[in-house]
């Protein structure tokens, strides 16, 4: 019995280019992993970088996917595999609780698999499901978004190189003439009459507009994130204390032209670290409110003038101090609210989490500067009011 | 670009097709189809149909497939061939000529054991495309509809796949209907025919409770809460009987994986020998063949266990050793006689049942390996005391058999139409998380309390899902 003749179908790269079949689904697994994001935006906003970065830089985000449940063999069900040849028992070929045993995957019934994967985000989509979940009002949000830089650039004398745009035509025009009228002489000994039609431009003709940046104080801004680092800080602490550095720096960025940041992280003592070092560390042990603002002043009077630079500096702490520090950290947040421009005090305490009583609030109502505010967050909600609260404070001194 | 054109897979195919017939394959009519990455991804991720129903888990198939693609963690097949007839393959238009011409033999060897086999009998291979793509024209239908909507469906859907492969496995096996069940049982009940009745006292006659629902105890899930929970709208028992049906499209594919990709493998291996390779077609022909069927260490291969099955049984039927006819007798029927046999009646788990030898098995170094603290310890060797535990064990996984059963017992437990199910259980343990997950699917789609009856790590459990959401207790 002859088989009949198999059909052959061409590959052609037009329909192939067309048909993307799966685009609608994916779209709806994405949306789904848009939700998954936004449920857990707490904790990867606590555990990355976001302040200063670049918008379009791509963030991986950890996620566990979207499960697919079924009624499956939990982890004490045995296995079989295959082995090189000289297996022995006790011998061991794996880790618990590891997908990858034999699953192909069509496969059906398979163990339930650590369906852990990273997904892309662009920082500006975390920014705005961040932004989402702090609730901010959409006019807000985009006055967050828009940088308004003013450009404060000063021309300062000419310079032989340079870009085309600020190439100075009548300046170069100029010295081409000079050039000729001064090789005239030469040239009419020479050569005669004959090449006076053409006089190219040399590259030493060309004169260029020179451009330097402005240090004016209205262009220069810095942010002091201070930042209480000890033991008691956890995830969700970290995460409300992230966001409001993060609005701050935001703000402060539409604003001015030239932002730093630095941040400072202390318990008893404080240090300049990194971002990542920032909210990351967990150092157990107790807690100098002062070294922090002492850490800034110095910070400050290094490398900060205040007569250059717009300072502001941003307090974040549980509230937990030790008493016979309190003096010391009244004094020195004092001197520091008289370089700053605005200075504030966030005290992050999480409902259900133990009351403190020793709050700072009570002890920095002392503190008696119009550019100091304190503000008390309690819970997600709360950072947008408050941040609002603390630049009243600026406006009002203006 | 390859080093070919369509006309010469068109030739190369000829060849292999008088291959086919001479060695005996029964195939289908064959179509194939040449595709680039993006289009193999798209059929993988849609189980290889042409038309098929929307999901975001599909989206979820596609991207996961994809990051593993360009990340380089795993290639692509080389085909892709779905049980339909005619049947339907895919090729990548990228393979060299030699990978064509092997995947072409490889297909064919699927395309008979589609035709063949006692399990894909049920399966109605000519109304395959029209059935997926019936169930996509409806699904659609519904996403569009204002009154229902995506999100609706979705939530009938997501329960549904969750509960999908709870059904019963041998599709070859009638299924009584519910009168059947009763007249059956009715038959049962009377008492036999006693010749000495005279002196017996005679045996009472007990009723048998026939208002029960389900009569006997109901494998098949998603049908029974079709047929039996008044309040699912129309559509919402369309889309149940819609995943029903793919699911139960798909239960031969799951049931012989080893046999259906072995016997693709030993054919292609056979179809190849056969033709003549120039040297360059030879060699690679031995490497891919290689790569395709070689063991993975700790792992099991369907490719390698097939093959090695397969070829190990037509050598006991052509060239049996002395030891093996002292031990079975002198074989009845040639090798060709024997594996075309087995191909059309045996399913994975009696196929490695019957014809996994132990010497097969020591030969392959299976083993047994079983959590211990964090890590996977081999408890088992393929010697002579442990051959037998590690099959029964490497039985127990394959096939539907890796999925629990678990069956309704009682539609009105209660009398308060609480569903119970009880899990069958046989050693291993539910994994707690994910039965929790799915009996909140199965709550979803019956509208009432949900008891699944297990045993966890010895003890009898129950656990509930009402609309207070679950909980697990222990009884005695």
């Amino acid at each position: 019995m002859a088989l009949v003749e198999s059909i052959f179908r061409e590959y052609r790269p037009s329909d192939a280019e067309r048909s993307d079949r799966s685009a609608g689904d994916r779209l709806r697994h994405r949306q789904k992993v848009r939700e998954l994001i936004r449920e857990n935006i707490s904790d990867i906003i606590a555990e990355e970088s976001i302040i200063g970065k670049d918008k379009d830089r791509i963030i991986k985000v950890p996620l566990r996917g979207i499960k697919e449940y079924r009624f499956v063999y939990g982890e004490n069900a045995p296995g079989v595999g295959q082995g090189d040849g000289n297996s022995k028992p006790g011998q061991v070929v794996g880790k618990a609780g590891q997908e990858g045993q034999g699953q192909g995957p069509d496969r059906a019934g398979d163990r339930p698999g650590v369906d852990y994967y990273e997904t892309d985000v662009t920082l500006e989509e975390l920014i705005e499901i961040m932004f989402e979940d702090l609730e901010l009002p959409d006019m807000e949000r985009r006055a967050m978004r828009e940088v308004e830089a003013e450009r404060s650039t000063k021309r300062k004398g000419y310079r032989k190189v340079g870009i085309r745009v600020r190439l100075d035509k009548r300046r170069t025009a100029k010295q081409r003439i000079m050039r000729k009228l001064a090789s005239r002489h030469d040239e009419r000994v020479e050569t005669g009459e004959k090449q006076k039609s053409r006089f190219p431009f040399h590259d030493d003709d060309l004169k260029y507009r020179h451009v330097e940046a402005e240090m004016k104080k209205e262009s220069n801004a810095v942010v002091m994130c201070i930042m209480d680092t000890s033991g008691s800080m956890d995830t969700m602490k970290k995460y409300l204390a992230r966001s409001f550095f993060f609005l701050l720096y935001q703000f402060i960025t539409t604003r001015y032209r030239n932002v730093e940041i630095v941040f400072i992280g202390h318990h008893t003592e404080a240090s300049e670290v990194t971002e990542e070092e920032f909210f990351h560390k967990g150092e157990s042990g107790g807690t100098f409110i002062s070294s922090g603002y002492l850490k800034a002043l110095e910070i400050i009077r290094e490398r900060y003038h205040p007569s250059l630079w717009n300072i502001y500096a941003f307090h974040c702490s549980d509230g937990d101090n030790f008493d016979s520090d309190n003096p010391a950290a009244l004094r020195a947040a004092k001197e520091l609210a008289d370089v700053c421009n605005l200075f504030g005090y966030g005290e992050i305490k999480p409902l259900g989490s133990r009351y403190y009583e020793s709050s700072m609030l009570n002890v920095f109502r002392r503190l008696d500067a119009p550019n100091f505010q304190t503000v008390l967050i309690e819970r997600k909600e709360d950072i947008w009011p408050s941040f609002k609260a603390f630049l009243a404070k600026e406006k009002t001194q203006q | 670009m390859a080093n070919y054109s369509l006309q010469d897979l068109v030739e190369w195919d000829a060849r292999i097709r008088d291959k086919v017939v001479e060695f005996g394959l029964d195939c289908y009519p064959q179509e194939f189809e040449l595709c680039d990455h993006n289009g193999m991804l798209g059929y993988m991720a849609y189980s290889g149909m042409p038309s098929h129903y929307p999901h975001w888990s599909y989206g979820k198939a596609y991207e996961k497939l994809k990051t593993l693609y360009d990340h380089g963690v795993s290639g692509l097949p080389y085909e892709m061939v779905i049980n339909s007839n005619p049947a339907l393959a895919y090729l990548m238009r990228d393979n060299t000529l030699l990978l064509q011409v092997l995947t072409i033999a490889h297909v064919y060897g699927h395309n008979d054991f589609f035709k063949r086999n006692f399990t894909f009998s049920s399966t109605r291979a000519e109304y395959t495309i029209e059935l997926f793509k019936a169930h996509a024209l409806r699904v659609r239908r519904y996403v569009e509809d204002p009154s229902i909507g995506i999100e609706k469906v979705e939530h009938v859907l997501d329960a549904a796949h969750a509960l999908s492969l709870q059904r019963r496995s041998n599709l070859a096996i009638r299924k009584l209907s519910q009168a059947e069940q009763i007249e059956r049982a009715l038959e049962s009940a009377r008492p036999p025919e006693d010749p000495f009745k005279r002196i017996h006292s005679p045996k009472v006659y007990v009723e048998p409770n026939l208002r029960k629902i389900p009569y006997e105890p109901e494998a098949d899930i998603l049908l029974f809460i079709r047929d039996h929970n008044p309040f699912l709208h129309e559509w919402e028992k369309d889309l149940l009987t819609i995943v029903d049906e793919e699911s139960k499209y798909f239960i031969p594919m799951i049931e012989t994986k080893i046999m259906n990709e072995g016997w693709a493998s030993y054919w292609h291996k056979r179809i190849l020998e056969s033709l003549d390779l120039d040297q360059g077609m030879r060699i690679e022909f031995i490497v891919r063949h290689n790569q395709v069927v070689r063991p993975i260490p700790g792992q099991i291969n369907p490719y390698h266990l097939g093959l090695r099955i397969w070829e190990d049984l037509y050598r006991r039927y052509t060239n049996p050793t002395p030891e093996e006819i002292k031990r079975d007798g002198k074989p009845n029927k040639t090798g060709e006689e024997k594996i075309f046999e087995a191909r059309e009646v045996e399913r994975d788990s009696s196929f490695v049942r019957r014809y996994l030898t132990e010497e097969l098995m020591r030969d392959m170094d299976l083993f047994q390996y079983e959590p211990r603290g964090d890590d996977l310890v081999v408890s088992k060797v393929s010697d002579e005391e442990g051959w037998r535990t590690v099959k029964e064990n490497l039985i127990r996984n394959i096939g539907m058999a890796s999925i629990p059963v678990i069956k309704i017992e009682d539609a009105d437990f209660g009398q308060n139409r609480t569903l119970y199910l009880r899990h069958y259980h046989d050693g291993r343990d539910l994994h707690l998380e994910y039965a929790e997950k799915t009996l909140a699917y199965l709550h979803r789609l019956w509208g009432r309390e949900c008891i699944l009856e297990t045993s966890v790590q010895g003890k009898r459990t129950l656990l509930c899902f009402n609309d207070r959401g679950f909980s697990a207790k222990a009884v005695k």
